[in-house]
């Protein structure tokens, strides 16, 4: 930190500003109000001479704390980056100019927000320090791979293409997992595009499932170290500095560190003995998709027979979604996404190896994803496989053949099939360990009942395949049907345990392709995790950050809401139950900040100061001015860019509301509500990301925390005597161009309803 | 009909897609549908269909053979193309309609009250005498399908509309009697037997009926 700081402000007149702004009253605010020794102005302060000016000021020791009034802080991020001073940034150009109409009717309110942004930051930049990572960190390369099936092969070859050496841990005496019994693949590539002749020559067909080839690659490579029949007993640590015990079945145990860990265990077949409706278990002759492609890898290319009666296969039923995308006990709630590409080729096996042998798919919809997708369907079809749109009930065997009952929804009517072999297109469940928060739920349950129950879904919670030694359960955070949380549009990769990279199907269902592909996205983000570790930046979002989370351990209570709250789990606790922050697993959305009720925990230029300063450097007018002040806290994420963009598409907003970015809606500290009620502020409008099942909060759980806080705030409204729509929380996504706007009008119309705020001084 | 007919039931059994593929007209294509339902939503006729393509498609590769053979659907279609345009997979589904239709035929399946049918045979006798179609004579031959007393009854309801297209001159009542023939009538049949010769020849390579 430095030793002492020098203030100095900086305000940009170009894009506008000066003209619409007066200039010279800014500058006032800045100096008198502000109370910055020095504030310069420059016309295109963003210009090579503008950033010449306040380096110049950095070099010559005259400023550690800048203030820059210009356009929003998502602009201008490269001309603006002094890494070696704190900085905050006032809103003048989206925040102001851009969102208010030009005319003299407007002018003095619009003035005032300017004025006010000026204000605010040059509040928060006094206190601000420079973030300076905590110096812990080292560099280590070396990535563990947990799972020897395809996907984590491929994570393994891929990392050490990059350079990275790499523990590979399969708990199998062969590399291959779920994927060794494939006799073919779906194919990969999809259909050359016009060619001569039409759409149906060249259709892609299933190819070698190239698994010796990619297991020959594993063990050649100098980079990997394989470990067979292996299991992780325990591991501890953050990224760059993760320790494994790696158990082999021997007995013997080996301690490795690792940079990151990719988690690629695969999925493990549903078990189909919970479908007696089609003679599953009763007769050989019904198999899953499973069982079926390790009898034609024992065809290898041969007629394929029954496995009752060694009869040619006369004809074949694929019955699609089989235990799955039903509400039924014991049946998959959802699609597995490979099984209609899988019975297609399978079909095909009966086409090329059996003559004149008749395949029927039964199919509700037919899915086909992949880039061979709907190419490998044409495939199928000119293979001349049936596909008839059919839901089948019952398979039963009598004399020797299978009749299996379907309704045949295009001709809508029931009729049966007789077949020598049916073919069961089950689904695949992940291959995870136990919910840490089913784990959490028993060691937290307050009663001995609640305890029971947390403890009986438990029970049936499958073994631990990572046995983290996280305060927060020993793996990887579920979404829900037990696959891997992750922020399913912007960081696939990304879960909920920093530095961990789940790729492939225990992150969602898919096929050996996407399986594959995943594996290549999840390496990469690892290896970038490892090196932003090293270098003590933080991952995904807020790339590049290295602040991190520091508490004042004398005002701590030891309350544990910190370590309970954090989405990643970053948060253990030391021996004296004080919370211990790993701020290589901390992803710096300050959930824990505002989750403290001592406010003790701030970031080196994010606190819960840096915000509550800034409301209260806004000049709230009397109860007669006409002029409400609204606070917007608004998610730095989506809700603030949407603002911005609003801004840029020309939306206007109201003048009497004051923007103030947060990191996450989860960093909101509750005092920041009442602070601002207490000064007076009419409104208070929060802006988060979307927070249930398909949430699209940027930090998982960050927005559905600051709800759950918020919810607590009407009681807060009533005891002050104030109506309950003084404070609204809204789901704001980065699309909301008009909408964002349109909720703070809306704010400023029910002041207008319900009138000003009498707790103005 | 009935021995071609019965020895193709013997030749395919329950694979009826086969043989459509090999005797109908574009009948490779029905395998390639996907069931999405686009043609029998673009058919105007759609609704007045039994069967709209869709479910004729379904109905081959389900072996309804006689349901589809001998269906009135077939035959309603009017050739206006919107399937065909539309059609994701590009299926000629117009010529596909067809091909069953003239398949139905010559499998004599065809359902024997058909209009469409019916008008089909009256318009190709026609076509046959002359080599053109003598309009007056295929009008007359419309008006009397029903029996004398529906012709007399429609004949008279279209009076007024007849004597004008006379008094224009775009009907000629001489017409009725012989009627005019292209240029080289003996050239043109003669023609149309070589065809149906290359017709008979194209039948026959696909196999003769099993058991004929």
């Amino acid at each position: 930190m430095a030793a002492e700081k020098k203030l100095a402000g900086y305000i940009c007149t170009g894009c506008g500003i000066g003209e619409r702004l007066d200039a010279k009253q800014l500058q006032a605010v800045a100096t008198r109000e502000g109370k910055l020794p020095s504030v310069k102005q420059h016309p295109m302060l963003c210009g090579a001479e503008g950033v010449k000016l306040i380096q110049d000021d950095i070099d010559a020791g005259n400023a550690t704390h800048i203030m820059i009034a210009a356009c929003s802080r998502r602009s201008k991020v490269e001309a603006f980056s002094f890494p070696t001073v704190a900085m905050s940034r006032a809103n003048l150009r989206e925040g102001v100019i851009w969102s208010r109409p030009a005319g003299d009717a407007h002018q003095e309110t619009t003035q005032e927000m300017a004025d006010d942004y000026i204000r605010m930051a040059a509040a928060e930049i006094k206190f601000m320090t420079v973030p300076e990572s905590s110096g812990e960190q080292e560099l280590n390369k070396t990535l563990l791979v947990v799972g020897g099936g395809m996907t984590g092969m491929t994570a393994a070859v891929e990392a050490a293409k990059a350079g990275y050496p790499v523990h590979l841990v399969c708990d199998e005496p062969v590399l291959g997992g779920v994927w060794k019994d494939l006799y073919k693949r779906v194919p990969f590539r999809a259909a050359a595009f016009d060619v001569p002749g039409g759409n149906d020559v060249d259709l892609p067909q299933p190819e070698d499932p190239g698994l010796d080839d990619l297991i020959e690659q594993v063990m050649a490579n100098g980079r990997i170290t394989v470990h067979l029949n292996a299991k992780i007993t325990k591991t501890s640590g953050a990224p760059g500095r993760f320790s494994a015990d790696i158990s082999v079945d021997s007995g013997r145990t080996l301690t490795e560190n690792f940079g990151a860990i990719v988690q690629a265990t695969d999925y493990k077949p549903y078990d189909a003995n919970q479908l007696p409706e089609f003679a599953y278990g009763t007769t050989p002759d019904v198999l899953t998709n499973f069982e079926f492609e390790r009898l034609a890898k024992q065809a290898n290319g041969a007629v394929i027979k029954r496995p009752s009666d060694g009869r040619e296969v006369k004809s074949v039923a694929f019955i699609q979604c089989a235990g799955q995308r039903s509400s039924n006990a014991g049946h998959l709630p959802y699609c597995s996404g490979f099984c209609c590409t899988e019975s297609i080729k399978q079909a095909m096996y009966f086409k090329a190896q059996n003559p004149g042998c008749d395949a029927t798919i039964l199919f509700d919809d037919l899915r086909t994803p992949g880039a061979a997708g709907e190419d490998f369907y044409r495939s199928g079809q000119q293979a001349m496989v049936t596909f008839t749109k059919g839901q089948a009930s019952a398979v039963v065997a009598a004399d020797g053949d299978l009749r299996v009952k379907f309704k045949d929804l295009i001709l809508n009517e029931d009729t049966e099939m007789v077949c020598d072999l049916v073919v069961l297109a089950t689904g695949q469940v992940p291959n995870t360990g136990p919910d840490p928060y089913a784990q959490l739920a028993v060691d937290e349950a307050p009663t001995e009942e609640e305890k029971a129950a947390a403890r009986a879904a438990l029970a049936v919670a499958p073994p631990s395949i990572l046995n983290l030694d996280y305060r927060q359960g020993t793996d990887l955070p579920h979404l829900k049907h037990g696959f891997v949380d992750s922020h399913f549009i912007c960081f696939p990769y990304e879960t909920r345990r920093t530095g961990i990279y789940a790729a492939g199907p225990v992150r969602r269902p898919m096929d050996l392709k996407q399986a594959m592909d995943d594996a290549v996205g999840a390496t990469m983000k690892a290896i970038q995790s490892l090196e932003n570790a090293a270098r003590g930046s933080a991952a995904h979002p807020r790339v590049g950050d290295l602040s991190y989370p520091r508490f004042r351990k004398e005002g701590c209570t030891q309350c544990k809401r910190c370590t309970v709250e954090c989405p990643f789990g970053a948060i253990n606790e030391d021996e004296q139950r004080y919370p211990q922050f790993n701020e290589s697993r901390c992803r710096r959305c300050g959930t824990c900040m505002g989750a403290c009720p001592v406010r003790v925990i701030s970031f080196d230029n994010y606190s819960v100061d840096t915000v509550g300063q800034q409301l209260k450097a806004v000049d709230v007018p009397d109860e007669f001015s006409e002029k409400p002040r609204i606070l917007c806290l608004a998610c730095e994420n989506d809700a603030y860019p949407a603002l911005d963009m609003a801004a840029q598409s020309g939306e206007h907003i109201t003048p009497f509301v004051r923007v103030i970015p947060v990191r996450c809606l989860g960093s909101v500290s509750l005092s920041w509500v009442t602070d601002a009620l207490n000064s007076g502020y009419d409104g208070i409008v929060l802006m988060g990301c979307r927070r249930d099942d398909d949430y699209q909060c940027h930090f998982v759980r960050g927005s559905a925390m600051a709800a759950e806080r918020l919810s607590k705030v009407g009681d807060t409204l009533t005891q002050l005597n104030l109506e309950t729509e003084r404070v609204a929380v809204h789901e704001v996504a980065i699309t909301d161009l008009k909408r964002a706007p349109a909720i703070l009008n809306e704010m400023a119309e029910t002041i207008t309803r319900i009138g000003m705020s009498p707790f103005k001084f | 009909m009935g021995e071609l007919n019965t020895a193709m039931i013997e030749r395919y059994r329950n694979s009826f897609l086969k043989e459509v593929e090999a005797n109908v007209e574009e009948g490779e294509w029905v395998k390639m549908c996907m069931q999405c339902g686009v043609c029998s939503g673009s058919c105007p006729l759609g609704k007045f269909w039994e069967h709209p393509p869709q479910e004729i498609f379904m109905m081959i590769r389900a072996g309804k053979r006689e349901a589809v053979l001998q269906s009135e659907s077939v035959w309603m279609c009017t050739s206006c193309y919107n399937c065909i345009v539309r059609c994701p997979r590009e299926l000629p589904i117009t010529h596909i309609m067809h091909g069953l239709a003239h398949y139905a035929k010559r499998l004599g399946l065809v359902p024997k009250t058909n209009p469409t049918a019916k008008f089909a045979q009256m318009f190709w006798d026609n076509l046959m005498v002359k080599g053109r179609v003598n309009e007056l004579k295929l009008g007359l031959a419309l008006y009397f399908m029903n029996g004398f007393g529906d012709g007399i009854k429609v004949a008279l309801k279209n009076q007024k509309l007849g004597m004008a297209m006379m008094k224009t001159g775009r009907m000629n009542p001489k017409e009725a009697f012989g009627g005019h023939a292209v240029k080289d009538l003996a050239g043109f049949h003669k023609v149309l037997k070589k065809a149906q010769e290359l017709e008979d020849a194209r039948i026959a390579q696909n196999g003769p009926p099993a058991g004929a």
